[in-house]
């Protein structure tokens, strides 16, 4: 997302990213990378694993404070009052906020006047969770007592949590102001449809006319959340000189800082924002929540105010991704050839409008080249929190029931399922069903690398299926600031601006050590403050590594630039005269044949007669962001008893561009891939009748523990990306696509039933196994 | 708050019988101090019985084993002489949370605690194991069925704590099971749970059963109609489906995030026939 807006599109530059016009970049046809494609240790490696790693949490200040947040415990209602009276005589107590201490600045900014409303409700509280009042107090036993003082006087709404019983007339409205957009012409009715968006090309009513055969089904899948180990947590300190400074745990601390700094009427120059080490974040904090409170109780009572979420809160009060109802329909020719493609999606937003259904209306048909195809999302209003990014955010629930319509298609044409979608799978030049048009891509490639798989043909036992399904994810690219700075020692510098949510330290800084033609070593890569650098956007849609990269070649450029005038001063010869190669500055030309080249190092030395430091700067809108695409392949034992299931065998193939460090691409891979089994299997928000969540701890909130788990395969394809220097794409997000399709497509394979409602936890498959039986 | 660390069950007990406000035994910790953390108990004095070192043992008689309080799980899972006597309760108790836990939490605990979904609850009611019991008036012994008597209450009275599980001697074909049903591997709850425990004669035919099931009701329950089914038989196929149509009939759960009504009492006759298979095997039965 980009960096003022959450409802700007991750994918903005669209017509960038599959632009034709290829930019010929030499560096692009080398395949004599030195230190791009090794795997040496990350940066912040051994001090995570010995836990000298900061954390958000982690952070302290002289004087800090603890504060507490009060939370609605009911899914509607109107907060008639609030009395804090008590609770501030309370000896102890510093400050107490209210929606009243955060007044309105948002300038008419929708989102933002969303956010602020989502994280101090302002006359209604729409969620279980819902912030209602904080305190600040010397310690938590008696930030603990205030919560208890402060009486709020509730008026309890009637609520709406499911996302199909939301869009049903007659629902309790959530905002009872909202008029659906996308619809001509606008209704004058409210409702809980915040906006209808549409998607695609060609005829499809005359295009299900050429189909032999149609297969049309409906499914569901549950909310899920990111599940990060790491809770929400900062340090917040405004001083009485109206400047303030925030360390916290963040996928983008130039995002936090400029809605902070919205949110509480500040210069953005004046709040400076320190990103901490990140316990993962998968999207979930891309979106400010206790950040604003904090600095609104530090700037009351004038002291530091730590706040750190309680992992209750993170569930009930942070961003899980939308519970969804998606209708889809596809028909095809006998020869396998898709005619027309057709999808409703209705994605849960939480109390505010989102683009959530439109992401999965825009990715759901992505790796197919389609003549005929239309996606209509709704999003959906609905009593639960707001509704943040989760990895590759909606593309897993569109593809789990467009893979599954897939593997259907292709069992009732009576065709192999990766043949059916290697000769429908979009290709250069492809028109893809969202809008633009393809440059080199590489979905093809991973489906014929599946069919190769040993994977694919080793033997399944007794209740076993093996499935597989394809995913595709957009990529981002984005605004990026890097520095580099070259030490005296001739040690180099890198800040960048991008938070290191995956190892993207060490691939930013093998690529800038490449560039540079020095050691990997020898170029030591941090993440600066907001004071340090221009705006970054956050990272999300797979861009850290992409952008920043990119941002830190062209740096090097820059620097390299720098080196070769201080060599061509210390040489006394005209700088088009030097060139730099393998980390030193070369004299050209027979003329200069006995001037020995000069290493990083000792033009660092010589710096001060030279000129003052050596730097190199860069600035970039990184366009280009390659699309992604993979297939995945699962083995799933079922117990016919029981309806446990086991992944058994799991293998991701994924196009990376270029693999930085491969170890680190990986990792991307399985971890995706473990993120989306669990979806698939056990994970959900499961609400009372009451609205209120009933498993808020990771005791029912079921995510796969290690040994849920095979160890997950990977094989990384190298389809190179015109846009970047070195053909990189980002990788982080796509992993998560496949795989419930992929372990839906096992299930059915197994037992012959088609499931359709995730997450397929053991009493929804035993279910769906008697149902079979009686049929 | 108050916490001691008596070195003798009089000591303990004479700190619990006087105590004013709320009073707890700290055993393992690991559902007490998870309570207490959460903000759920709030209490005045906690008596630490794990320096008392009688109940640290495990003491083999020849009435069988007697488990002293304070051992933890994964001491039970070292001692041969009870695996190779109890092994369905040793495997219950090895299946509480992780290693970590294991290495702290105690049978007693479990019990006390009275979770309907206690892991090694329903091995203990299969086994027929007893507590002894002290308090302000003396000793007293009591089945095991009778401590739990609802979600989170036990039957001790004020001053009275559990100094030690009595296992009875196996003798003959015996053996024992414990199966659980989570949705993960591990560190998770049961959704429904069966130990069985059983006797056979020298052909074969059982002559002794008990079944409890766990996660079905408000609290563990012991079968009885289940263990009548299989008494008698070889554990045929006719005996395992009579046995898990007693176990579903013994079912009273609740829909919960956990499971639903239809899930639980399906899967208790699952989990029945496939414990007492087990259990019938290592009592020597073909
Ligand atoms: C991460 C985690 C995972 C867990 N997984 C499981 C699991 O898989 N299965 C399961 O069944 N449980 C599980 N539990 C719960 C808990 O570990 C068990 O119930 C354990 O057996 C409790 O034993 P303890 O010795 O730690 O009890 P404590 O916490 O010390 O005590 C529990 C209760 O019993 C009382 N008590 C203890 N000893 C006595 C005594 N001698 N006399 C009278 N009262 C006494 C205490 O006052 C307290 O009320 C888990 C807990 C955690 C934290």
């Amino acid at each position: 997302m980009a960096s003022e807006s959450t409802m700007a599109h991750p994918f903005e530059d669209a017509p960038n990213h599959v632009t034709p016009t290829v930019i010929h970049d030499p560096v692009l046809a080398r395949t004599d990378f030195k230190s791009v494609g090794t795997r040496p240790l990350r940066p912040d490696g051994l001090d995570k694993v010995t836990g000298r790693a900061r954390y958000g949490a982690d952070f302290s200040m002289p004087g800090q404070l603890v504060g507490l947040v009060l939370r609605s415990p009911h899914a509607h209602a109107r907060i008639r009052k609030i009395d804090t009276s008590k609770a501030e005589k309370l000896p102890g107590v510093k400050a107490i906020v209210t929606a009243a201490d955060l007044p309105d600045h948002t300038g008419g900014d929708q989102s933002m006047y969303d956010i602020l409303e989502n994280c101090m409700a302002r006359g209604v509280a729409k969620y279980d969770g819902h912030a209602v009042a904080a305190v600040a107090a010397v310690d938590a036993p008696t930030a603990r007592k205030a919560l208890k003082l402060i009486k709020v006087d509730y008026e309890v709404l009637p609520h709406v949590t499911d996302v199909d019983e939301a869009v049903k007339p007659g629902a309790p409205l959530v905002n009872p102001r909202l008029l659906t957009e996308g619809v001509e012409p606008r209704p004058t009715k409210p409702s809980n449809i915040a906006k209808r968006t549409e998607f695609g090309h060609g005829d499809v009513d005359a295009g299900f006319k050429q189909a032999d055969v149609i297969v049309t089904r409906s499914f569901r899948t549950e909310q899920t959340h990111q599940g990060y180990i790491e809770p929400h947590a900062c340090v917040a300190s405004v001083s009485p000189d109206g400047t303030g400074e925030l360390w916290v745990c963040t996928q983008g601390h130039f995002v936090y800082r400029n809605h902070c700094a919205m949110l509480l009427g500040m210069d953005v120059s004046r709040l400076r924002v320190t990103s901490s080490e990140i316990g993962g974040g998968f999207g979930g904090k891309t979106h400010v929540w206790a950040e604003p409170v904090a600095l609104a109780l530090s700037r009351k009572a004038n002291r530091p105010v730590k706040i750190t979420m309680t992992r209750d809160e993170v569930f009930r009060a942070s961003g899980p991704t939308s519970a969804t109802s998606i209708d889809v329909r596809i028909g095809a020719r006998k020869d396998g050839t898709i005619v027309a493609a057709d999808a409703t999606l209705r994605f849960s937003c939480g109390p505010y409008y989102g683009m959530w259904a439109e992401l999965g209306s825009m990715t759901a048909f992505a790796c197919y080249d389609l003549k005929n195809v239309r996606t209509v999302g709704y999003e959906v209003l609905v009593n639960r929190p707001k509704t943040a990014a989760y990895r590759a955010p909606s593309a897993p629930m569109a593809a789990f029931a467009v893979e599954s319509v897939m593997d259907e298609l292709a069992h009732k044409i009576g065709m192999n399922e990766v043949d059916f979608r290697i000769k429908n799978a979009a290709r250069q030049g492809t028109k893809a069903s969202y809008g633009p048009v393809y440059g080199p891509i590489g979905i093809g490639a991973t489906l014929e690398a599946a069919k190769k798989h040993p994977h694919m043909s080793a033997p399944l036992g007794k209740n076993q299926g093996r499935g597989m399904a394809c995913g595709f994810w957009f990529n981002f690219g984005g605004q990026t600031c890097t520095d580099i700075n070259v030490g005296p020692d001739g040690s180099v510098t890198l800040t960048v601006g991008t938070v290191d949510v995956g190892g993207s330290r060490a691939s930013i800084a093998l690529c800038v050590a490449e560039e540079l033609g020095v050691s990997y070593e020898q170029v030591k890569c941090i993440v600066a403050d907001t004071g340090s650098l221009g705006h970054n956007d956050m990272t999300d849609g797979s861009r850290g590594t992409f952008s920043s990269s990119m941002a830190g070649i062209f740096a090097a450029r820059n620097a390299i630039t720098v080196l070769r005038e201080r060599a061509a001063r210390m040489w006394e010869i005209p700088v088009d005269d030097v060139k730099w190669e393998d980390g030193h500055a070369k004299a050209v030309g027979e003329k200069y044949g006995n001037l020995a080249p000069l290493s990083l190092k000792e033009i660092a030395a010589a710096a001060v007669n030279t000129g003052g430091p050596i730097a190199g700067h860069s600035e970039i809108v990184a366009d280009g962001a390659g699309v992604s695409f993979a297939t995945h392949i699962a083995d799933v034992e079922v117990d016919p008893e029981t309806g446990r299931s086991k992944i058994l065998r799991y293998t991701v193939i994924q196009d990376a561009g270029k693999a930085v460090h491969p170890a680190y691409v990986e990792g991307q891979y399985q971890g995706g891939a473990a993120q989306g089994i669990g979806w698939a299997l056990n994970e959900e928000y499961i609400y009372g009748k009451d609205g209120r969540l009933q498993n808020a701890g990771f005791l029912d909130y079921r995510i796969p523990v290690c040994s849920d788990l095979p160890m997950i395969d990977t094989q990384i394809l190298e389809i190179p990306n015109p846009n970047h220097p070195y053909g990189v794409r980002g990788v982080g997000e796509t992993s998560i696509v496949p795989p419930l399709a992929a372990i839906a497509n096992a299930m059915s394979n197994a037992f012959g039933v088609r499931m359709t409602h995730v997450p397929m936890s053991p009493p929804r498959v035993l279910k769906a196994l008697e149902a079979a039986k009686k049929a | 708050m108050q916490y001691e660390a008596p070195e003798t069950t009089k000591a303990a007990v004479g700190l619990l019988a006087k105590a004013k406000g709320s009073a707890y035994v700290l055993a393992g910790g690991s559902d007490l101090l998870v309570r207490m953390k959460g903000g759920f108990v709030e209490p005045d004095l906690v008596v630490d019985i794990k320096r008392i070192k009688p109940m640290r043992e495990i003491r083999k008689t020849a009435s069988g084993f007697t488990i002293g309080a304070a051992v933890s799980c994964a001491e039970m899972n070292e001692n041969k002489a009870l695996i190779k006597a109890w092994p369905g309760v040793v495997e219950a108790a090895g299946l509480i949370g992780s290693k970590q836990v294991q290495s702290r939490c105690t049978v007693v605990g479990n019990l006390c605690n009275s979770s309907p979904a206690a892991d090694s609850v329903p091995a203990l009611f299969a086994a027929g194991a007893r507590a002894v019991i002290q308090g302000p008036r003396g000793k007293r012994k009591v089945a095991v069925e009778d401590i739990p008597v609802g979600p989170g209450k036990n039957a001790l009275k004020k001053g009275e704590l559990i100094e030690a599980i009595e296992l009875p001697a196996r003798k003959g074909k015996s053996g024992d099971a414990y199966l659980r049903f989570i949705p993960r591997s591990e560190m998770d709850i049961a959704v429904v749970s069966a130990g069985v425990s059983l006797t056979l004669d020298a052909k074969g035919v059982i002559k002794d059963a008990r079944v409890a099931l766990g996660a079905v009701a408000p609290t563990v329950v012991l079968v009885k109609a289940a263990a009548k089914a299989i008494v008698g038989t070889k554990l045929d196929g006719t005996a395992l489906e009579k046995l898990g149509e007693a176990a579903s009939a013994a079912c009273s759960p609740i829909d919960d995030k956990r499971g639903t009504v239809e899930f639980r009492t399906k899967v208790a006759a699952v989990l029945a026939r496939r414990a007492a298979e087990i259990a019938y095997k290592r009592a020597g039965g073909k």
